[in-house]
Order: structure tokens, then sequence, then C-alpha cells
């Protein structure tokens, strides 16, 4: 009921004061955010492009001209024609085929392998920034000790444990991606216990929770979104080397790392064969990158050096 | 600033000490036996138990760790379990290979970085800055493996100015090192140009601009010193994903240094060999973290006072 007043009481006001009721509205941080990213071309060509691979990723099948297993030998490491557009690989399989459906691979690390790290280091990240003291040392030395490997070489000895394949690719990333998040998320909750609102949530006798999860980290959902959005592209390139190594994602699954992998042999023969299925690596980060810069630039500008 | 020291030096020795534990755990969970690995599985169980005494295999874990422990202090890890070389000289043979290519790289990134960054920034908004940042976000975007392939084809096979691989030709650096400056050149252009805009705009750059300080002296004796400790923490950051992104690079083109030792070694799952790499990174990336935190100390007297309390 108290929703309905306030919303016609809103409607009164701008009816009186002439303006639209949107306007009025218009004042909250994401309302903010969203008008500064709208003046974003360049973001807001990202996001359309991310949401077209998102939907050439779910039709692939539809989309792609042949099976992305279909070996063809009689037409094996071709250049492009107009049976196969962008050509063929060693085994005679479609390039175009299999790069629309490398896209499934490399979305899906890159939202998963964020559903597995975002929660890990928000709440990790929290609860160090908040206690303090000793739990915030053990968890800072934890984060320490695990950036202290190169992220690769430790993906790469993660694999090494969970085995090749897809499923061990996401918890690998994930185990490495809570890291940096938590990091950022302790000191944002550093600064942000120490204000006024949080000072009367506990007079008002909020438990430690209530006010870890009610006012903390929704006060850090801005740093979130655009660490994100900044992962999902590291994520994205971590799988591909992954897999260029051997050691991700196992053929015939078509991953634009491992197709890179198997081009190597055939640079000299089938040039297209390296250059396309980076190619599309390289736009599909450089859309996230470039979202995730806009983003930053309209949520929090404070955030520059991310 | 002793003290300073002092509690920087505690840290690090923690850090390392977990990274023994953590090195040490992942290798003992993982799946397979590295003794039926290592024999090759044409062994009998007699052998396979002989071989399991020889290495201390069959005492408890908690044993099997402080002797791990006590031997990697002395840089001993024992021999590879594919060739029985110890794995401490195939070390000693890969690490100066990573590491020159590392340094090489990180002088072409830093030259790179700086020059392109304060371009930028002192240009900023114009057509010179717009396509230093264009060209910076396209560099990182693009997969270092996947660049060091493109510059393959080019240069290596389409006009054959230069080796496609391996270390035997006089040039073989060149590819290799423009991948990773590149790279974290454009990296660091990025974030020199934002600090650098920063410091720009502070009072004392007006003052000495107002006393008629040449601008280039302005940029050069106040700017810079200024964005020096944001730049430090960068030239850290960048040696530290440098020495990760040979990893791969050292593959693509046939390099034997650190990245492809433990490829190798993960592939034929080598423990040992996966135990030293790990360790030998961790104690350089807490080394270079340790440099870092403690110039820190010498650029800013606020910091070594406060003991880098943030």
């Amino acid at each position: 009921m108290s929703i309905f007043n306030r919303r016609s009481q809103g409607k009164d006001l701008a009816e009186r004061l002439g303006a639209r009721e949107d306007e009025l509205r218009a004042s909250t941080l994401y309302r903010d955010a969203w008008i500064r990213l709208k003046k974003n071309k360049l973001a807001l060509f990202a996001f359309a492009a991310i949401v077209v691979i998102v939907i050439i990723a779910i039709f692939a099948p539809l989309i792609a001209p042949y099976a992305p297993e279909t070996q063809d030998l009689k037409n094996r490491n071709q250049g492009p024609s107009d049976a196969h557009l962008l050509g063929t690989d060693s085994l005679g399989r479609d390039l175009l085929s299999r790069i629309i459906h490398g896209s499934r691979v490399s979305l899906m690390v890159g939202i998963i392998t964020e559903c597995i790290a975002v929660p890990l280091g928000v709440l990790l990240g929290s609860i160090a920034g908040y206690y303090g003291g000793k739990i915030d040392a053990v968890i800072s030395r934890i984060i320490e000790t695990l950036s202290s490997f190169p992220f690769i070489l430790f993906a790469m000895v993660l694999m090494y444990v969970f085995g090749t394949g897809l499923v061990a690719v996401f918890v690998a990333l994930g185990i490495i991606g809570w890291i940096g998040l938590a990091r950022l998320i302790r000191g944002q909750v550093i600064q942000l216990k120490e204000r006024e609102f949080v000072e009367a949530a506990r007079a008002a006798g909020a438990s430690d929770l209530t006010i870890i999860f009610k006012h903390l980290i929704p006060n850090c959902l801005s740093t979130i979104i655009v660490v994100i959005t900044l992962d999902i592209p590291d994520d994205i390139v971590y799988e591909a080397t992954l897999s260029f190594i051997g050691l991700g994602v196992q053929p015939p699954m078509p991953s634009w790392g491992s197709m890179l992998a198997e081009s190597m042999k055939y640079m000299r023969d089938n040039p297209g064969y390296a250059i396309y299925p980076g190619l599309a690596l390289m736009f599909l980060v450089l859309m996230f990158n470039t979202l995730g810069d806009g983003l930053r630039d309209a949520l929090d500008p404070k955030l520059k050096n991310l | 600033m002793l003290k300073y020291i002092l509690s920087r030096l505690g840290q690090a020795v923690i850090v390392l000490l977990l990274a023994t534990i953590v090195t040490f755990v992942l290798v003992n969970v993982a799946p397979g036996d590295p003794v039926i690995t290592m024999l090759q599985k044409r062994a009998d169980q007699a052998q396979i138990d002989r071989v399991r005494r020889e290495l201390g295999l069959d005492k408890p874990l908690i044993n099997q760790y402080f002797d791990f422990l006590t031997k990697a202090i002395r840089f001993d890890f024992g021999n590879s379990y594919s060739n029985r070389i110890p794995v401490m000289q195939l070390i000693k043979q890969a690490f100066p290979v990573t590491i020159k290519l590392g340094l090489w790289s990180l002088l072409f990134a830093a030259i790179f970085g700086i020059t392109v960054g304060t371009l930028s920034a002192v240009f900023r908004g114009t057509l010179i800055d717009k396509f230093i940042m264009l060209l910076a976000i396209f560099q990182i975007s693009a997969p270092a493996f996947w660049f060091a392939m493109m510059l393959q084809i080019f240069f290596g096979l389409h006009l054959k100015i230069l080796p496609v691989s391996g270390m035997s030709h006089p040039l073989w650096m060149v590819l290799p090192v423009t991948v990773l400056g590149l790279r974290y050149g454009a990296m660091s252009a990025r974030l020199i140009r934002t600090s650098m805009l920063d410091a720009l705009s502070q009072d004392y750059v007006r003052t000495a601009k107002a006393k008629g300080v040449a601008d280039i002296l302005v940029v050069m004796k106040h700017v810079l010193k200024n964005a020096s400790i944001p730049i430090m923490t960068m030239l850290g950051g960048m040696l530290r994903s440098m020495l990760s992104g040979a990893v791969v690079v050292e593959r693509v083109f046939g390099i034997q240094g650190m990245g492809k030792l433990a490829i190798d070694a993960v592939m034929s799952r080598d423990i040992n060999i996966i135990q030293a790499t790990c360790l030998y990174s961790a104690f350089l990336f807490v080394i270079i973290n340790l440099i870092v935190d403690l110039t820190y100390g010498l650029l800013d007297p606020r910091i070594r006072i406060t003991g880098g309390a943030k």
C-alpha cells in the first residue's frame, strides 16, 4: 500500500511540477549510471554485439551451415569458398560452423565461472573487511598466497588435479576468479563499515549478517557489476589458453582455443584456420572489455585504475 | 623504516610457507599414482613398493610435507620422474631463458607504455589520444598466444624476415619480446594515462606552469615523479603477469623456458617438476612484491611512517 501511495504522490508532484514522472525518479544511482551509459555509444555497441553473440550461441545449430563435427576428408584445409565461407580445417570440417559452435564454450565459461567466483569473492571479501582482526588476517593471507602463483600456472596445476574437460575448466577458473574480487570488496567494506548508515543499522539492533547482506554488499553492487564484466573476458581468454595448451576443452568439442592449437600445424598451408577463430575470440573479449570500461565510467568513476 | 621492512619480510615468509602447503596439497590430492606413472605401468607390486619407499612416499603425509619443506628450503626438489634428471638442473637451464625474455619484454613495455601513455595524457581528447587508446584496447583484447601466431604468419611465413620458432636464430627473441612487450606496454599505457591525468590536474602543476616552467619539464619533474607510485605498482604487476603470459608465448615460439618446463610437467604428470616450478614462481612473485612495497617506502615517506596501513 505504502509503495502505491508514494508512487501516486510522485505522480501528483510530477503533474504539479509539470514534469514527467520518470524524470523525477531519475535520481537513483543506477538511473544516473544508465543515463551516463546511454551517452557512451561504444559501450552500447559492445552491449548490442554481446547480445547478438549470445543469440548466435543459443541458436548455433540453426545458424551454422554445417554440423561442427561433420568431417569431409576430401576437402581438408580448404581456403574460403562458396560452400565453406571461411574454409575448412584439417579434417575438412566447416570453420565457420565450428567458430559459431565455439562461442558456446566461451560464453559458458565466462558465465559459469563467474557464478562460482562471485559468491565466493563477495562473501569472503566482505567477511574479511567487516570483521577485521584475525579473520581478516587469515583470509588476506589466503588471498596473497593464491595470487603468488602465476594465474595460468595455477590454472594448469588445478587442471592437473581436476582432470581436463569443460567442467574442470569451470571449477579451476572459479577457484582462481574469486581472488581479485574478494580483495576489492574487502577494501570497499573496510571503508563502508565506518559510515553512518552502518552505525545506524547497528544501533537499531541489526545483526552482523543483516548488516553485511542488507547494507554492505548492496553498496558494493556497482563494483561487483564492473568486475564481473571485466572478469568474463579474462575467463574466456584463460579457457582458450588452457584449451590451446591441451589441458582444457578436449576434441572434438569445438573451442576457439583448441582450434587455434590444431591450426598451428597448418599455419603455412591454411593461415585462415589460425586467423578466424582468433578474430572471433578477440572480438568477443574486446566487446566485454569495452562494455566493462563503459560500465565502470558510468557506475563508479572512482574505479578508474581497475 | 626498519619496522616497515621487518613487517613486510615477515608477511613474505608466511606467504611462502603457505605456498608450499598449497603446492603440496594440490599435488597430493590429484588422482593417479606418481610412482606408476614413473614406472610406466611395467613394474610389479614389489618394485612399486620399493620405489615408493625410496622416495619416502610410504610415510604419513605430514612427514612427507616436512621432508618436502626441508628439501625445498635447500632448493632440492628431487629428480624428474620421467628422465631422472635433478629438477634444479632443469630449472637452472630454463630459468635464465624466461628471465631474459621477461626483462627484455619489461624494458620494451616500460618504454612503450610510458612514452605512449604520457603522449596520450598530454594530448588528451585529441585524435592522437583516441588512436592510442583504441590500439591499446585492441592489443589487450587479443590473446597473447594468438597475436604471437599472427606475427609468426606475417613476419615468419609471409615476409620470411624473422624466425618462426626455436632459439637457434640470432633474432629469435624479437617476436616473443614484441608480443609480450606490446601487450603489457598497452596495459601500462592506459594506467599511466590515468595517473598522469590525475597528476596533471594537481595544484602544483598549475603553480609550476604559472612560474613559466616549460611543459616538458613540468611533465618530467613533477608529473612523472608524482605518478611514480601507481607506476611502480603497475611495473610489479606487469612483471608478474608477464612471467605468467610467457608460459604460453614460450609454447608458441618453442622456447625452452620455465613455461615450457611447467606445461610439459603437467602433461607428463611429473610432480616434482610441477612442485618446483610452482614454488619457484611463487618465490619470484613474493620477492617482486617485496621489492615493490619497499620501493613505496622509499618513494613515499607517509607509507614508511604508518607502516603501509591503508
